[in-house]
């Protein structure tokens, strides 16, 4: 386990983040070098979906740098962030994934003791947890995959999008949604579109019955035919086989590919 | 692509601040067998003038549309490098900037063999992006040479002034039916003692004087559109409707003095003024008859109501306070227990002595509440004057020396804290004030003729709607929020509005001068231009995919998405600067950020991936 040298990737906002990595740099802070720097402009256009895929990518760990809350230099931009890598963190979580494994840090410009000991402290966590479970489970792969689809969702993004609105200075009517319930919402809405995710993802070689697909995505028998009509209500699993009394179901691919 | 991508990849040694620890050789090796490159070199220091020499003959020698330079950080140097490639006819944006210094070199200093690997990686990762990217124009934006100043009070005055004498039409925008703002109610001021309105009148004076102003009184701004360089204005000046396009908008719409409803008893008594009340019977010479006076400070402020310190009023009361006492001289030697009391309270040290102390206290106590039961009445000689505070923020050079004058004058601090508050009631006909003296430890009361309450500036009701009008944010107090409180402190994060004055805040005269000049020299930058170039890092809809749900004008700090005929949303590439939040917001991802696609950046975290460490 000791030959494991992890493989971390860093986004860092060009304005806090990479230049508290600049400032580390000239004051000759040592940390591990097995971090890779992504620069973007700020934080909030790292969506969920690009970390998942960063993930499925063969990532150990994705550290994700912002400027401290209120310093954002697009003025609001790292609340967002810090919301959507909530709903990245539950996702993470649901694909079965160690959550230690996403980090996201506010580190300021001037911070670049914080910064080489934020790295040092991520790379040590990660080596500990070894490698990335999905590089040798295709089960976990699979669930990797439907969270980092579900993520990709209109409902999900348009969620994590409104949340700050809706919990701030509310909706069309004026009616603020308080913290605790947009978070049961959006617990749900997670929940239930990963659970999907995940039956699009299996049915989409196998053709699977709503018996099997329960116990693959380890839901009630219930649930899991609840989802599959929606997804047939949505026009993306039909019945592909009547095996006895058992229906089985396939996802219909889109654009013929 | 339609042609053959050609890379260029530049290994900087830095000295020995790269070369020192990375094998840059090697790195130039291992770059020439990456896909799509074709000319890979080092040099000693890459941004010394043969470097960059280098890279201008290799872009024409060998055809080269990406150039790629790793050595030290793009927030430094890019501009530099950027600068060479468009003298060699590439586009800026086809350069790549791999950062193998401040987050290789320096940082792992004793791992050579390492960070020579994580060189590599660094560079497979800017080849990577390289690959994708493209050339980008940078919008050129015509600026009209027209400035709108909303306000004018001293602020929005100065500015407008020091805008027309720039020589740029400045409509100046006042609701009122005359120009002057607060400091029309005030009656002198402090530091030089001036009269409010002989101060007042030359800058009206160089305002109704000036040909550039076109003066908007008894006006308001109806609406604005648009953005930087081109905001469609439309005004009611007294019922008429004005439309017309200017180039930036200052904006200086002051403050309002908070009204202490239900507060020290300024509902009930006549005699319970706030300061700027005080200061109109001042000025109008409409003060009644005083003995005794108290100015009870923070009413309203400092976490009573409002969080924040106004900032002016102590000055401001020490400033009346010290009026009051230059108008009734001899009031010296007045009270000489009350100064004995202070000055007790200054020096207690140990428990013992402030036993003893108390011990005295009290006898002079006796004494005390005689003397001023006695002398209900005020001294013929004197004004008792008192001022309740929870600290005097006499702040800066002079403020300090009027504050020291006013204790000369006898001129009485006596502190309370948020807990314990003077009460202000009437009692045998008289105005009371009953206040826990915080020194003594003793409930006590004093007998006057006027409270003054000093009470903050707050954000005029008005402020709303503007920030509606306008898209610029109210703080959580009220007040404009500026784009940064230290480097940017006139500006709006939104391009081309500016702010001054108590608008962002309580400020004085002075500040508010400092703040409307400011704001003005950094609105006629534009102005003089003549255009802005707007960065080509913006966000780009895919109009196909856009559902137009508005979840991204939402979110844009900027309020630059807007929908379009087709009710999809369209990008205003002027204001847009490039944060990328919508694109990560867009439920339907029809929204990316040029420059820094999604593909760009997973092609980035790929090549980083594609091979193990070590």
């Amino acid at each position: 386990m000791n030959s494991f040298e992890p493989k971390v990737i860093g986004f860092l906002c060009n304005w806090c983040s990479y230049a508290g990595a600049d400032l580390a740099g000239v004051s000759r802070f040592q940390y591990s070098p097995n971090i890779r720097i992504i620069r973007v402009m700020c934080s909030t256009r790292i969506s969920p979906n690009l970390v998942l895929e960063v993930f499925k990518s063969g990532a150990d760990g994705v550290i994700v740098g912002g400027c401290h809350i209120g310093d954002c230099h697009y003025i609001t931009g790292n609340y967002y962030t810090d919301k959507r890598m909530k709903l990245t963190k539950e996702l993470v979580v649901l694909a079965g994934i160690e959550p230690e494994r996403l980090a996201l840090e506010w580190i300021s410009a001037s911070e670049g003791e914080k910064f080489a000991k934020v790295v040092t402290e991520f790379v040590d966590r990660i080596r500990n947890l070894g490698p990335m479970p999905t590089k040798n489970d295709q089960k976990l792969m699979k669930r990797l995959e439907a969270a980092a689809e579900a993520s990709k969702l209109f409902r999900l993004r348009l969620l994590s999008g409104k949340e700050l609105r809706l919990t701030g200075k509310g909706n069309v009517y004026g009616e603020v949604i308080e913290t605790e319930r947009m978070d049961g919402i959006l617990d749900s809405a997670v929940n239930d579109e990963y659970d999907r995710s995940l039956i699009l993802g299996l049915t989409k070689d196998d053709a699977l019955s709503v018996k099997e697909l329960a116990s693959e995505i380890g839901r009630s028998s219930e649930a899991t035919l609840a989802h599959v009509a929606t997804l047939r209500a949505r026009n993306l699993l039909s019945v592909c086989a009547i095996d006895g009394f058992t229906p089985r179901y396939k996802a219909i691919r889109l654009g013929g590919a | 692509m339609k042609e053959d991508t050609r890379i260029g990849v530049f290994v900087c040694h830095c000295g020995t601040n790269i070369g020192g620890f990375v094998d840059v050789p090697s790195v130039v090796e291992y770059a020439r067998t990456l896909p799509g490159v074709v000319y890979a070199t080092d040099s000693l220091y890459t941004c010394a003038e043969d470097g960059l020499a280098s890279i201008r003959g290799a872009i024409k020698e060998h055809h080269l549309n990406r150039v790629i330079v790793a050595s030290c950080t793009p927030r430094t140097h890019a501009p530099l490098f950027q600068g060479v490639c468009e003298e060699a006819g590439l586009n800026k944006y086809l350069f790549t900037f791999v950062n193998i210094r401040e987050h290789c070199s320096w940082v792992h200093m004793k791992e050579g063999p390492k960070a020579t690997e994580k060189a590599k990686d660094l560079v497979r990762m800017g080849v990577a992006r390289a690959q994708l990217l493209e050339p980008k124009e940078e919008a050129r934006i015509e600026v009209e040479p027209k400035a709108l100043v909303i306000g004018g009070g001293i602020s929005g005055m100065v500015a407008a002034t020091s805008l027309a004498n720039h020589g740029f039409p400045v409509y100046l925008v006042e609701k009122e039916a005359d120009l002057g703002g607060f400091v029309r109610n005030l009656n002198n001021l402090y530091l030089g003692g001036k009269d409010a309105t002989e101060m007042l009148k030359p800058i009206v004076d160089k305002v109704t004087s000036n040909r550039n102003i076109i003066k908007c009184l008894k006006s308001k701004v109806a609406g604005v559109d648009g953005f930087i360089g081109n905001y469609q204005i439309t005004l009611d000046v007294n019922g008429e409707e004005v439309k017309d396009k200017v180039g930036v908008i200052v904006l200086a719409t002051g403050a309002d003095e908070y009204v202490p409803e239900g507060l020290f008893g300024y509902d009930l008594y006549e005699n319970v003024v706030t300061l700027t009340e005080f200061e109109i019977l001042c000025k109008t010479k409409a003060l009644p008859k005083i003995g005794s006076i108290a100015f009870i400070q923070c009413v309203g402020s400092r976490g009573h109501v409002k969080s924040y310190c106004s900032r002016i009023c102590c000055n401001v009361a020490i400033k009346n306070a010290l009026n009051i006492a230059e108008n009734y001289q001899n009031i010296l030697g007045k009270d000489e227990n009350g100064a004995i009391v202070e000055k007790v309270g200054l020096d207690m040290k140990a428990p013992e002595e402030i036993a003893e102390r108390r011990r005295r206290r009290r006898g002079r106590r006796e004494r005390e509440e005689g003397e001023e039961e006695a002398g209900s009445a005020p001294p013929p000689e004197g004004i008792e004057i008192t001022i309740f505070n929870r600290d005097i923020m006499s702040y800066g050079l002079e403020h300090e020396l009027n504050y020291n004058k006013a204790r000369e004058k006898h001129v009485r601090f006596v502190r309370y804290s948020l807990a314990t508050p003077p009460k202000v009631y009437v009692e045998n006909n008289k105005l009371v004030v009953d206040y826990w003296h915080d020194t003594l430890k003793l409930q006590r009361k004093m007998n006057v003729d006027m409270v003054v309450l000093s009470t903050p500036l707050v954000s005029p009701p008005g402020a709303g709607e503007i920030s509606k009008l306008l898209k610029v944010p109210l703080g959580q107090d009220g007040f404009f929020l500026e784009a940064h409180v230290k480097l940017r402190p006139v500006d709006f994060a939104t391009d081309g509005i500016f702010v001054c004055g108590t608008a962002k805040g309580p400020a004085d005269i002075t500040e508010s001068v400092f703040q409307a000049q400011a704001a003005a020299s950094r609105a006629a930058i534009p102005l003089a231009r003549g255009y802005v170039q707007a960065e080509a890092l913006t966000a780009i809809v895919n109009a196909d995919i856009c559902t137009g749900c508005g979840t991204c004008i939402e979110v844009c700090p900027y309020g630059a998405l807007r929908k379009n005929v087709d009710g999809v949303a369209e990008v205003i590439v002027a204001a847009c600067k490039g944060c990328g939040c919508c694109g990560a917001t867009c439920p339907e991802g029809a929204i990316d950020l040029s420059h820094y696609t999604d593909s760009q950046l997973l092609a980035e975290a790929k090549a980083a991936l594609q091979e193990a460490i070590q």
